[in-house]
This record gives structure tokens, C-alpha cells and sequence, in this order.
């Protein structure tokens, strides 16, 4: 057993680094201010590849391991969680349609969204529907060679200007997933503003009436919508909000280092007092472990192993509590200059409370996997020693 | 085949908790089936035979039995062989 990144994986982080801080960590508040990322960042991104991260490159895309796919989220995690969250839904569905594309689906869309030319979006969670996913409450009526799509999804990340949505509803009674152009007659778009972090993510609620989409957008299977299309972009998801959460605890902890390292009260810097101490342990120790176990995670879904799904959720389960964990104590650290927009501790705390939120909430976590490792006690293969 | 059925049989039995399964048991009928676990068995299927489960194949008689999954795999791996 060896732990350590690759000579190729320590360039990628090297590079990913430059980039947010370059592109990202100048303008991060101020897009968390006005609520949206800029245009411009996106094509930079786009430029890069970092949009078609997840992608083979046969398909155009970077064709990373997943370990360097995390470090990617976590560099750009550590620079604005919005910025990560466009990463996270544009490679959900680039992974789904990769996974579980017609061949068709598979020509039209994985060149365009490896290059950014589109921009996707995941369209589950509705206003009655959040953990209870498979309850989704819109529908797709076969009509002839096509479904009406009739529905309300909320909280759609990047909603707001993604070309084309993932769109989870009940054909029949049976979850069945569709691909929902931008375009689409009786597609209605609103923003969603006003948020407590992640604010720049461009929230959208998508109202569906009578969204008229062909047979050949239905995306793997009828019935298959929830146990196998969703479940592989959620299992996605997770890892990349797991590493874009050791993102932001780092980017606490190196907040915090600079802070104490300065600030001085009671003739001491603040990194000289024991309870600031035990603080920044906690934070350190956490961030690291938190960054094992998404490698651990990484490396089960490079190998293919059966295991990497329950890996995964024990990554983001632990890297959201410790984001979170952390960026309270930034801010306690920090004490009023802490809860002001001069600092970026505030910020780092409001995102990470919608880590424990997104992608499954922390009691979700904490229900599944007790529940998944007894199901896999039995199980040979790594994840379960 | 009969390595196959042996570690197929193998993967299913232990996560239905050693139930007695028969190469014809519809392990969807006795209801230990979750969406965790089918994933699970995409993935290790994928693995142990070195193929690729596609589109086309998400049905669920693919997966209903020990049997089946035998001839899913058989069928993807001739198709590999031919490609």
C-alpha cells in the first residue's frame, strides 16, 4: 500500500491550483455577492477542459482519474463552492449520459459538454421532493413517438442558464429519466435568489408544462430513471461535493494559519493560545482525514469496485461535517472580523452548510450507511475491511 | 459457465445473507434487491468479466437470476470477442 499522487496527479493539483488562483479566489466574493459566476470563467474553464473532467478524451474530454478528477474539485472547491457546483452538475450528467447514453445520445452530447459548448444541469429534487427522491411527483405521458413532461423541479443548480437538464419523472408510475433542451416549448425557467451560500450556483425552479420530448431522449431504460441513472449521478455528485468539501476546509485552515499568525491579543498571537490551538488541530486533522477517505473513495471507483459507492458516502458524509465543523471555527477564530465580507470565513461558512444539505443530507448519510455496510459485511473486497 | 455461476452465485448469496439461491431464484422476488445493491451488482459484473454494461442491457430479466446474468455476460462477451 502506498499513498501518494502520482508525478502526473501532483501536476494536474499544481495546475488546478494556478487556476483558482488566478480565475477564481479574486472574484469568488464578488460572485457570491451578485449571485451568479461569470461567463467569462466559464469559457476559462471550458479552455482548460476542467468542464469535460469526467469525460474520456475519445469523447473530448480530460479523461482524468478520479482521483485527479477530486483534486480538480478540490482545488476549485478551496476557491468558490459555486464555481465546484457547476463542476458537480454539468459532470453528473456528462457521467450518466457516458454511462448510460444511447449511442446516438452519446455522439450529439458528450463532444459538446466535455467542450463546454452546453452546459447540463440535474433535474431531480422538486418543492415536495428532496431525500424522498424516488417519490418525484412530475410525469412523462407516452404520447405516440414521444412524453408530455408535466412538472415543477426546484433548486436547480445552475438552472439559471444550463442548455439542457437531466429531467427525473414518473412514466407510468416507473422513474424514468429524459434529456429536457433549454428550448423546449413549455419549458419555463425562473431564477431563485436570495440563498445562504453557495450563492453564485444560479438557482432555477423549471416548470414543465406539456414539454413535448421524443422516445430518443429517454436516457438508459424506463423504470431504470432512479436505481440506476440517478443513482450514478448522485454517487457522482457526492464525490465531487466530498472533495470540494475538504476544498473549503482547507481553505479554512489556511485562513485560519494566516489570521493567528497575526492577530495578537493579550500581548500573544492568537496561535500561541492553547484554545485556538486545539481549534486549528481539529481543523487540520479533520481536513486530512476527510482528503483519506476521498482518495480511499477515488481509488474504489478507479479499480471498478463494488464498494466505491458506500466509500463514497462516508467521504462526503465526514468531509461535509468537517467543512462545516471547520468554517464555524474559522469564523470563531476570526471573531468579528469573521462575520464580515472583509473576510471570506463567512463565506466558507454559509456553503458549508448546504454541503450537509445537497447530495444527500447528513441524517440520510447517517441512515444509509449503517444500512449499506450490514448489507456489505458480507461482501469480500476492500471496502469492507 | 460453471466458474461464472460459481461467482455469481458467490456475490448474490452473501448479500442475500447466505439464502439458498437456485441458478433460477428471481432474487427481485425475494425482495432484497435495493438501488444500492443494483449498481453494486453492475459493478461487479462489469469487473469480474471484463465487460460493459450498456444502455441496451438495463432490463431487468438481464439481472433476475443467476442464469441470467450468466447469459448477459456470455452474450456481452461474444459481442466483445466479435468487435
Amino acid at each position: 500500500m502506498k499513498i501518494e499522487l502520482t508525478p502526473k496527479q501532483k501536476q494536474g493539483r499544481e495546475a488546478f491550483r494556478a487556476f483558482a488562483e488566478q480565475e477564481i479566489i479574486p472574484y469568488a466574493d464578488q460572485w457570491d455577492e451578485s449571485e451568479q459566476i461569470s461567463r467569462d470563467l466559464i469559457e476559462k474553464m471550458a479552455l482548460q477542459g476542467y468542464l469535460g473532467a469526467v469525460l474520456p478524451e475519445r469523447s473530448g474530454g480530460m479523461g482524468l482519474d478520479m482521483i485527479t478528477c477530486g483534486l480538480l474539485n478540490e482545488e476549485v472547491g478551496r476557491a468558490c463552492s459555486s464555481v465546484r457546483s457547476l463542476l458537480t452538475v454539468h459532470g453528473m450528467v456528462s457521467l450518466v449520459l457516458q454511462r448510460w447514453g444511447s449511442p446516438e445520445q452519446k455522439e450529439v452530447w458528450l463532444p459538446q459538454l466535455a467542450s463546454g459548448a452546453r452546459i447540463a444541469a440535474f433535474g431531480l429534487t422538486e418543492a415536495n421532493v428532496g431525500s424522498d427522491a424516488k417519490s418525484v411527483e412530475t410525469t412523462a405521458t407516452p404520447s405516440g413517438n414521444s412524453y408530455l413532461l408535466n412538472g415543477r423541479k426546484k433548486w436547480i443548480t445552475f438552472g439559471q442558464i444550463a442548455d439542457v437538464f437531466l429531467i427525473f419523472a414518473q412514466s407510468e408510475g416507473k422513474p424514468t429519466a429524459f434529456l429536457v433542451e433549454r428550448k423546449t416549448p413549455g419549458l419555463v425557467i425562473n431564477p431563485i435568489r436570495g440563498m445562504l451560500g453557495v450563492r453564485a450556483s444560479m438557482l432555477a425552479e423549471l416548470r414543465l408544462e406539456d414539454c413535448c420530448i421524443p422516445a430518443s431522449n429517454l436516457v438508459g431504460q424506463v423504470n431504470f430513471g432512479f436505481s440506476h441513472v440517478a443513482a450514478t449521478a448522485l454517487d457522482y455528485g457526492r464525490y465531487s461535493v466530498a472533495w470540494g468539501c475538504v476544498g473549503i476546509g482547507q481553505a479554512c485552515v489556511e485562513a485560519c494559519l494566516r489570521y493567528t499568525n497575526v492577530r495578537r491579543q493579550f500581548g500573544a498571537y492568537l496561535r500561541e493560545h492553547q484554545l485556538v490551538q486545539q481549534m486549528l488541530t481539529e481543523m487540520i486533522t479533520n481536513v486530512k482525514a476527510a482528503r483519506l477517505l476521498c482518495y480511499q473513495a477515488g481509488y474504489l471507483k478507479d479499480v471498478r469496485d463494488p464498494g466505491a459507492i458506500t466509500e463514497t458516502s462516508i467521504a462526503k458524509y465526514f468531509a461535509s461535517r468537517t467543512a462545516f465543523k471547520a468554517a464555524n471555527d474559522a469564523v470563531q477564530i476570526h471573531g468579528a472580523n469573521g462575520c464580515s465580507s472583509e473576510y471570506k470565513v463567512q463565506r466558507y461558512l454559509r456553503d458549508a452548510k448546504i454541503m450537509e444539505i445537497i447530495e444527500g443530507s447528513t441524517q440520510m448519510q447517517q441512515i444509509n450507511i449503517a444500512r449499506y455496510t450490514c448489507q456489505e459485511e458480507m461482501l469480500d473486497g476492500p471496502a469492507a475491511r | 459457465m460453471d466458474e461464472q455461476k460459481i461467482k455469481i452465485r458467490t456475490f448474490l448469496s452473501k448479500h442475500l445473507r447466505n439464502h439458498d439461491l437456485s441458478d433460477e431464484a428471481d432474487i427481485f422476488g425475494l425482495g432484497f434487491v435495493n438501488s444500492l445493491f443494483a449498481m453494486q451488482l453492475v459493478m461487479f459484473v462489469e469487473r469480474e468479466f471484463g465487460i460493459t454494461i450498456e444502455n441496451e442491457d438495463l432490463d431487468i430479466e438481464n439481472f433476475r437470476s443467476v442464469n441470467a446474468i450468466v447469459k448477459l455476460v456470455d452474450k456481452k462477451a461474444a459481442t466483445l470477442a466479435e468487435a
